[in-house]
Formats: C-alpha cells, sequence, structure tokens
C-alpha cells in the first residue's frame, strides 16, 4: 500500500517546479443532484501565498476547499497540486493529502486518543515514520502552537480554541506543502478567536501556502495575498485585500462587505 | 405601565453532568435474604402439606443442588460461547452493513433482518435439525453434540443485533472523524479499526451487555430441543422425586433465582455503564 515516496509522480506537464502554481484550479465544476454548486471556478495559488475566500453561506466555499484534497470528487475541470491531477480516478490519495493539511471547523480531533496522539497517529501509522523522531517532533508542534504541557490532554479536557490549535499541529505533522482552512475560528468564541489567528499568522510568517475560507475581515485584509469572493458557485471579484476591501468594484461584493463589515 | 424586574443579570451556568456515582452492586444482603426467605416459605408449605412421610422441597434441593447447578452452569456456557461466536460473527456482519459494496451490504441487511426478526426458538430449531451431528473433514470426524448445536443457533440472533449495534454505532459517530481520517490519508481500514471502532466500543457497551442477559435468560429454551440444560435437569429431578406437585413451584424457582443472581447484577452493571457514558 506505502508508495516509495522518493518516486515523483511523473505527470503529463512534466515535473513540478516551485516557479509554476501549486495549486490551480481550471474551469471546476461540481454538482450535489440537481443543485450546481460550484459553476467553473479558476484560480491559481503559488507557493507561499496566501489565499482567503469569502462569500456568503451556501455559496460553496466548503466545497471549493474540500476539492482540493479530493474529499469532494468534482464532475469537471481540473484541480492539480503540485502537478498533479485531482480529478483522476488514477489519484495517489496518500500522495496528495501528505502534501495538503486540512484544518476544519469543527475540529475533528479523535476524541479518545490524547493531544500528542492525535498529532503523532498520522506520521507513525500511515507514513510509518520512527514513533520516537514522530514523538520528538509532535512535542515541539504542541509548543509551537503554545499547548507545551498540554500534551496528555484529551479533547474533551481542551477549550475550543485549545483543540483547533491541537489540530492545525496534527495537519503540520504530516509536513504539508500547503494547508486548507476551512472557517477553522467560526465555532469558537472571540476570545479564543484570537489565539488561533496567531498560531496561523506565525505560519504564515514561516512561509507556509495557506488557504483560508473566513469571515474573520480584518484577519485577511492584514495576512492575505488575494483575496477571492464567490458567489453562488461563481468567483465574482478578487484581488489583493486593500484594493478589494476599499474598493470593491462588483454590486455584490459590495452588498457583502458592507453587510459583514 | 408594567415595571421590568430589578434583577439585573440572570447567571445561566454551564451544564456540568455530575460525577456519576461509583458502581455498587444495589443488591444488599436484605435481598437475598429475602428470596431465600421466600424458597424456604414455599418449601415450608410444601413440606406441611407433604406430611411427615417426605422430604421437604428444602432438602429435596438442597440433595440435588450440585446436579441443578452444574446444569446452571451449563446454561452459562452456552451463553458465553454463543455471545463469542456471535458478536465476533456480528461484527463481521456489521463492517459488511456499513461497507462500500451495495450487494455485500444488501445482502448483509437481509441477512441481519432476518435473524433479528425470527423467533429464537425456530432459529434453535433449524439450527438443531440442519446441521449434522458430525463433520468430516480430510478423514478425522469432528462431532457435533446437541449442545454445539444450540450455541450455533443461540449465536445467530446474536450476531444479527451485534451487527446492527456496530452499524447504529458507527453512523451515529460524526462524519467529521471519517473526513478528518481522510484528510490525514489514513486508509478505510485504519480509519475503521483505529479511529471509528474504539470509540462505537463504548456505546455498544451497554446495549451488549443487556442483549447477554437476553441470551443467558434465553439459554432455557435448549431443554426443548433436548440439551440437558438446568432446566431439564430440573424437570428428571421432579420426576425422580415421585413427581410431586408440592415441588413443583420450589424446584423451578430455585431455578429462577440462579438465574436472576446471575443476571441482576449485569443489569446493574449496564444501567451503570448507561449513565456514566451518556452525556
Ligand atoms: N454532501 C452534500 N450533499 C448535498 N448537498 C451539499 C453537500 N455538501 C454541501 N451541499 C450543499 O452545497 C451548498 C454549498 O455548501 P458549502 O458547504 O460548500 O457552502 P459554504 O460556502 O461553505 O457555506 P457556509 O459558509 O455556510 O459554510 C449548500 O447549499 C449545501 O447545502
Ligand atoms: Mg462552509
Amino acid at each position: 500500500m506505502m508508495q516509495p515516496t522518493t518516486k515523483a509522480d511523473p505527470t503529463p506537464g512534466g515535473l513540478w517546479t516551485p516557479d509554476k502554481p501549486l495549486i490551480q484550479l481550471t474551469d471546476v465544476h461540481k454538482s450535489f443532484g440537481a443543485f450546481e454548486v460550484l459553476r467553473g471556478i479558476s484560480f491559481d495559488v503559488m507557493k507561499g501565498e496566501v489565499v482567503c475566500i469569502i462569500g456568503p453561506s451556501g455559496s460553496g466555499k466548503s466545497t471549493l476547499i474540500r476539492c482540493i484534497n479530493a474529499l469532494v470528487p468534482i464532475d469537471a475541470g481540473s484541480i492539480q497540486v503540485e502537478g498533479q491531477e485531482v480529478h483522476d480516478p488514477k489519484l495517489d490519495k496518500l500522495a496528495l493529502r501528505r502534501k495538503v493539511g486540512m484544518v476544519f471547523q469543527q475540529y475533528n480531533l479523535f476524541p479518545h486518543r490524547t493531544a500528542l496522539q492525535n498529532v503523532m497517529m498520522a506520521p507513525v501509522h500511515v507514513l510509518r515514520q520512527d514513533r520516537d523522531e514522530v514523538e520528538q517532533r509532535a512535542h515541539a508542534l504542541l509548543k509551537k502552537v503554545r499547548l507545551s504541557g498540554k500534551e496528555n490532554a484529551y479533547p474533551g479536557e481542551l477549550s475550543g480554541g485549545q483543540q483547533q490549535r491541537v489540530a492545525i499541529a496534527r495537519a503540520l505533522a504530516m509536513r504539508p506543502d500547503v494547508m486548507l482552512f476551512d472557517e477553522v475560528t467560526a465555532a469558537l468564541d472571540p476570545e479564543t478567536v484570537k489565539e488561533v489567528l496567531i498560531t496561523i499568522r506565525e505560519l504564515v510568517e514561516e512561509g507556509m501556502t495557506c488557504m483560508l475560507v473566513t469571515h474573520e475581515m480584518g484577519f485577511a485584509r492584514e495576512i492575505a495575498d488575494q483575496v477571492y469572493f464567490t458567489d453562488r458557485g461563481v468567483i465574482v471579484e478578487h484581488g489583493a485585500p486593500d484594493e478589494f476591501f476599499s474598493a470593491p468594484k462588483d454590486e455584490r461584493t459590495q452588498a457583502f462587505l458592507s453587510q459583514i463589515l | 405601565m408594567t415595571e421590568r424586574p430589578s434583577v439585573p443579570f440572570a447567571v445561566l451556568h454551564p451544564y456540568r453532568r455530575p460525577e456519576p456515582r461509583p458502581f455498587r452492586l444495589r443488591l444488599r444482603l436484605i435481598h437475598g435474604v429475602g428470596i431465600a426467605g421466600a424458597v424456604a416459605l414455599i418449601g415450608g408449605a410444601a413440606f406441611a402439606q407433604g406430611g411427615t412421610s417426605t422430604r421437604s422441597a428444602f432438602e429435596v434441593i438442597l440433595q440435588w443442588s450440585p446436579l441443578l447447578l452444574s446444569g446452571f452452569l451449563f446454561n452459562i456456557t452456552i451463553s458465553v460461547l454463543a455471545m463469542l461466536l456471535g458478536t465476533i460473527a456480528g461484527i463481521a456482519l456489521g463492517l459488511v452493513l456499513i461497507g462500500h459494496n451495495p450487494v455485500t451490504r444488501w445482502t448483509g441487511w437481509v441477512f441481519t433482518q432476518f435473524f433479528r426478526n425470527s423467533p429464537w426458538l425456530v432459529l434453535l430449531f433449524f439450527a438443531m435439525f440442519l446441521i449434522p451431528y458430525e463433520f468430516r473433514v480430510a478423514g478425522t470426524t469432528i462431532p457435533f453434540p446437541d449442545w454445539i448445536k444450540a450455541v450455533i443457533g443461540f449465536s445467530l440472533p446474536v450476531m444479527a443485533n451485534v451487527a446492527e449495534l456496530v452499524r447504529g454505532a458507527v453512523r451515529s459517530l460524526p462524519s467529521g472523524q471519517w473526513e478528518a481520517a481522510e484528510s490525514l490519508a489514513f486508509s478505510r481500514r485504519q480509519t475503521l479499526w483505529m479511529i471509528i471502532l474504539p470509540q462505537c466500543v463504548k456505546r455498544m457497551l451497554p446495549p451488549w451487555m443487556n442483549l447477554y442477559s437476553l441470551v443467558t435468560m434465553a439459554t432455557v429454551q435448549a431443554s426443548i430441543v433436548g440439551v440437558t440444560e438446568m432446566l431439564t435437569l430440573t424437570s428428571q429431578v421432579h420426576a425422580a422425586e415421585g413427581g410431586r406437585p408440592d415441588l413443583l413451584a420450589p424446584l423451578y424457582g430455585f431455578a429462577m433465582l440462579c438465574f436472576f443472581l446471575y443476571c441482576y447484577p449485569i443489569e446493574r452493571f449496564t444501567l451503570y455503564l448507561e449513565r456514566r457514558f451518556k452525556v
């Protein structure tokens, strides 16, 4: 089952190099039954870039972000992650998912395992890395998200913000090249939102490529390189955060921003 | 004009689940004395009826109790083995029920519903008469005595019920658990065994123990198909004592008492677990 990881996937476009988009979406379509959630989405994310996706509820933001690590299959179009086609029946999901880390709104920690075990599980059992080495790394990651001392706590004993930071550490333990965040602060109270955002900002400062779905407009403005506004399955408008927030061009963007700010 | 009440705040404290009390078997000595007393009373009444020439029910039970209790032990053996076999088969069937293959899933569903909704006694009869009394495998003969057939017969409804428990428990877990595991590249098999099923054990334990109690009590039905378990022995003892009608109630009362003393603690422990695990 395990793939030798040194052999890179040969792709039609040749080997991926960091000057090409790390994530490339081309005309992505997705329907649930008769309801078309994504109606032709295209964009690129370069290495080290931070992209924020905003938009009204039900506009397909979560669906979009889930397509990128193949949690949701798409109907048409193309998604490439480091040159590897995600919309491909022969996709090596293990190879894709170790490149793409994901953090969910509801944390989704494994409640029967401690914080440390949550972080260690995937590297040990999926990547079959050396347990001692992984444990050291897990301690370091928990320290990085400011949770030293909580290693042996179960998720049920942690606050929402702490759980979410464990979830971030858990995703980072796979050493991903890109992190996807789906409204990771939406379930938190305002006090704990900050601690999670600080953690994300530190990641960004280290050069991690990030895609965030968020309702934290201030945060998006601060850290994003590009902001995308989606509505009813299409990208209505995008741009650098300063111009996007101060001078939105499309009516729908204006209406959305005036509502939320 | 109505004036608003001047209470400035209503403080809503977060609900804290009270610590569950530690498990204590609430069958105190007094209960045991009461039950023993009731048996003695019936025995005593029988003694009064029978006059002096016949032995009291108490003496009869005392004399035959080693045999009767060995029969009871047999009941327990059958129930434990049936539970073991049924649970293993049930987990396997449960995994089929939550599997991706629609054909096996549908077949498994029919299977489950059939065995869940058949009277246990009917299944027992089927096991008795459809399973041969011996198997020949590569020259060696493996005998299949009646009691093993009874074990198989009882394990069928156990299997179906356990399968349904597994299916229900897996379904009741939030889908986020599957998604998180998937996003961390766990295979489906790893997800099941390392993440999903360990969380299901807690939910399944109380109903599983309930099922065990039911199986234990159902094992007396094996007497109908000729397995020499406690009830069979009880009726044989009754016959050996000349079939005195006054012995009927004490003898069967003794059997009842044995089952009660065995199943009641299980029942209490199940309730305790339910209280502990319920959120
Ligand atoms: N598995 C599914 N099956 C059917 N419909 C779905 C499924 N997942 C999402 N949808 C529908 O697709 C639409 C877009 O959902 P999505 O979760 O992507 O929106 P969103 O932009 O993330 O919204 P929110 O801000 O509320 O999280 C919704 O109308 C939703 O009901
Ligand atoms: Mg969403």
